[in-house]
């Protein structure tokens, strides 16, 4: 691409440029050129040629209008990565000759000059500090698909921007095109969602416009509303919209004029309303909530009682496949469950013999 | 102007390799370069049908439902998550398997979004078909001496289902390339249990009409027909059922050739793809039989 930029300035010159710290105009006299580095009035082509031909500013404003994505969303994400609306050209191509870096949920993405041109990198923030070696290498963006399907454990991820990016693959040198479209298969929609948002446009869509709209299986959720409250939708987002099980942050509320009262997480990326995982699981509660509470009796140690509390905490935050084998201090221990299912359930697995139907 | 091309398909929320034929489908045709853009989207997966739109830069698109039948995606999902303003069935004017395509706006992108009819229902579908028996017998000329036995899901809440089974068995009953011709269902009869009741012929193929393989393509019908007690142990292709040679021929979705009818469905809609449909029939095997209609 070398000298591109320098034909596309002499191009572009007669219409005037007026960028990043840069003007280029073409008066009766000959051409101006300004940067904060430096000034020429009247000079002829040749000298602009040459004078462009060095210039970080020029370089900087062919990126921005001939290489980088020009979808506006596309564009502020890489103006954003890049820090560009707080650093001027100069201190910006000073940071990229070593590189620039940020986090996108649990991307590393990271932009750095070569050879004077914006190459693009893109890894697991746990890999942030690997050597690269390590790490399986990768150049088409569509292979963030696969990458995507399933977590370090090989358990599929049917949520894009569940915590559970699976680790140990680079994309090294990605264009700023490609930089975009790794992000965008990795997590779908979240660069236009947020470029939405800077802008004060989100669409958000509530939990109340969003049941209602739903149809077939998954109408009889519109049910779950019953005006008294929505007690039952802050269990909903602190069941999956926490920012253990989702790096969205949650804007969607109950209706427009009722926010929940569980915090929406610190994600980079808006969710503008309830996913197809939150209405599939908010048809089944529907169903489960539609039962009338009983009272059964059951004889518990107080040991038991807590300890049913931690089996119920190590289900729900995920650890209990972290529990060591032998740790029979905690509650889900595997060996300590297994006795207390010895002691408590009668041959038919019924929990302390209490049938759940009398 | 840039046209996009956006493959509107069911993915799941359970099973990982839902998603696959889409994403195969959408690289074969991306790789023709007929489209600025390709973009998958997922009723169960993301990007999700609200959200794809935002993520295409160009202004038209065409958008084509990996979906079997038409019906309640095709007629009220699809149109309604991607803000389709002024939708209307009637705009298909279909008789259950006749949609075209419908011209309309997105509510929250503007764009002008070419909503075509769903890859099961277009004729060509009946072509992947008679691949999809070609490639499990390995057979390119398979016909004379076989049965084909198309397979639909079935259900009573949409009469739509079984006629685009029914469609396709009737288009390549009439081409006499296989002795006999039947359209069999899980749900509702005739029942795909009893496969070998409906043929006389000694081998049959069994092609389900599915978009993935998941439960019903894998476990269920393989263990309707009898060609396994138990569809972790697997089965032979082909497995000898009451005397018949049965190849089975898992999902017709996963077809390459599935990708044509993409194109077809773009193609009609008005997208300038004939160079493409050329390439892919070439790559896929889908070149068009001297018997073809």
């Amino acid at each position: 691409m070398d000298g591109e930029y320098v034909d596309a300035l002499v191009d572009t010159a007669p219409d005037g440029i007026d960028f990043d710290d840069l003007r280029v105009d073409r008066e009766p006299d000959g051409y101006t050129f300004r940067t904060p580095a430096a000034a020429h009035t009247g000079i002829d082509e040749e000298t602009l040629r040459e004078v462009a031909a060095d210039s970080p500013y020029v370089r900087n404003w062919y990126f921005w209008h001939a290489v980088a994505p020009q979808k506006d969303d596309r564009w502020a994400f890489l103006r954003w990565l890049e820090g560009a609306d707080e650093r001027g050209v100069a201190e910006r191509y000073d940071a990229l000759s070593d590189g620039l870096a940020t986090t996108w949920g649990q991307l590393h993405l990271r932009v750095a000059l070569t050879d004077g041109e914006r190459r693009y990198h893109v890894r697991h923030v746990a890999d942030a500090d690997t050597d690269s070696d390590d790490l399986d290498a990768h150049d088409d963006p569509l292979d963030a698909r696969e990458l995507a399907k399933h977590d370090d454990d090989g358990q599929y991820r049917p949520l894009k921007t569940a915590p559970s990016l699976r680790t140990g693959w680079a994309f090294p040198d990605l264009t700023a095109g490609d930089l975009v479209a790794t992000v965008d298969a990795f997590y779908p929609a979240t660069v236009a969602n947020w470029h939405r948002e800077r802008e004060g446009d989100l669409d958000v869509s509530h939990w109340r416009d969003t049941v209602s709209r739903q149809t077939g299986i998954y109408g009889v959720v519109d049910t779950w509303d019953r005006g008294d409250g929505h007690e039952h939708v802050n269990w909903v987002a602190e069941a999956c919209c926490d920012d253990s099980q989702c790096l969205k942050r949650r804007e969607w509320q109950y209706d427009d004029g009722t926010d929940l009262d569980v915090d929406g997480g610190a994600g980079a990326f808006p969710c503008r309303e309830p996913c197809s995982l939150v209405i599939a699981a908010a048809r089944k509660w529907t169903k489960l909530e539609g039962e009338e509470t009983r009272t059964y009796e059951f004889d518990l140690t107080p040991s038991e009682k807590e300890q049913l509390e931690a089996i119920i905490d190590a289900v729900a935050d995920g650890e209990a496949d972290d529990i060591r084998e032998a740790d029979v201090y905690e509650g889900a221990n595997r060996y300590r469950v297994r006795y207390l299912r010895a002691k408590l359930f009668d041959e038919d697995g019924t929990f302390a013999g209490v049938e759940t139907d009398d | 102007m840039d046209q996009a091309l956006v493959i509107a398909a069911h993915g799941s929320h359970l099973n990982a390799e839902s998603s696959t034929p889409t994403y195969d489908h959408a690289d074969t045709i991306r790789a023709t370069g007929a489209f600025a853009e390709v973009r998958e989207s997922f009723w169960k997966e993301e990007p999700s049908f609200r959200e794809v739109l935002r993520t295409v830069d160009a202004d038209e698109v065409y958008l084509v439902p990996l979906f079997i039948s038409e019906g309640y995606f095709t007629e009220q999902v699809i149109p309604r998550e991607f803000r389709l303003e002024d939708w209307d069935p009637a705009l298909w004017d279909s008789d259950g398997t006749s949609a075209t395509t419908a011209t309309l706006s997105a509510g929250d992108t503007g764009q002008t979004v070419h909503y075509c009819g769903p890859v099961g229902t277009h004729d060509t579908m009946s072509d992947v078909i008679v691949q999809r028996a070609q490639s499990v017998t390995g057979d390119p000329d398979v016909g004379e001496g076989f049965g084909l036995a198309v397979v639909g899901h079935g259900t009573e809440r949409n009469e739509n289902s079984a006629k685009a089974i029914q469609y396709h068995a009737d288009r390549i009953r009439e081409r006499g390339r296989f002795d006999e011709v039947q359209s069999l269902f899980m749900d509702e009869e005739p029942e795909v249990d009893d496969v070998t009741d409906h043929f006389e012929s000694d081998d049959v193929v069994v092609v389900p009409l599915f978009i993935a393989d998941g439960f019903h393509t894998q476990e269920d019908i393989p263990e309707d027909m009898g060609l396994t007690d138990d569809y972790r142990t697997g089965y032979d292709v082909p497995t000898t059922v009451d005397g018949h040679d049965i190849w089975y021929a898992g999902a017709v979705g996963t077809e390459p050739l599935m990708a044509d009818v993409v194109l077809e469905r773009a193609a009609d809609a008005g997208a300038d793809v004939s160079a493409a449909i050329e390439q892919v029939r070439e790559e896929t095997g889908g070149a068009r039989p001297a018997t073809g209609d």
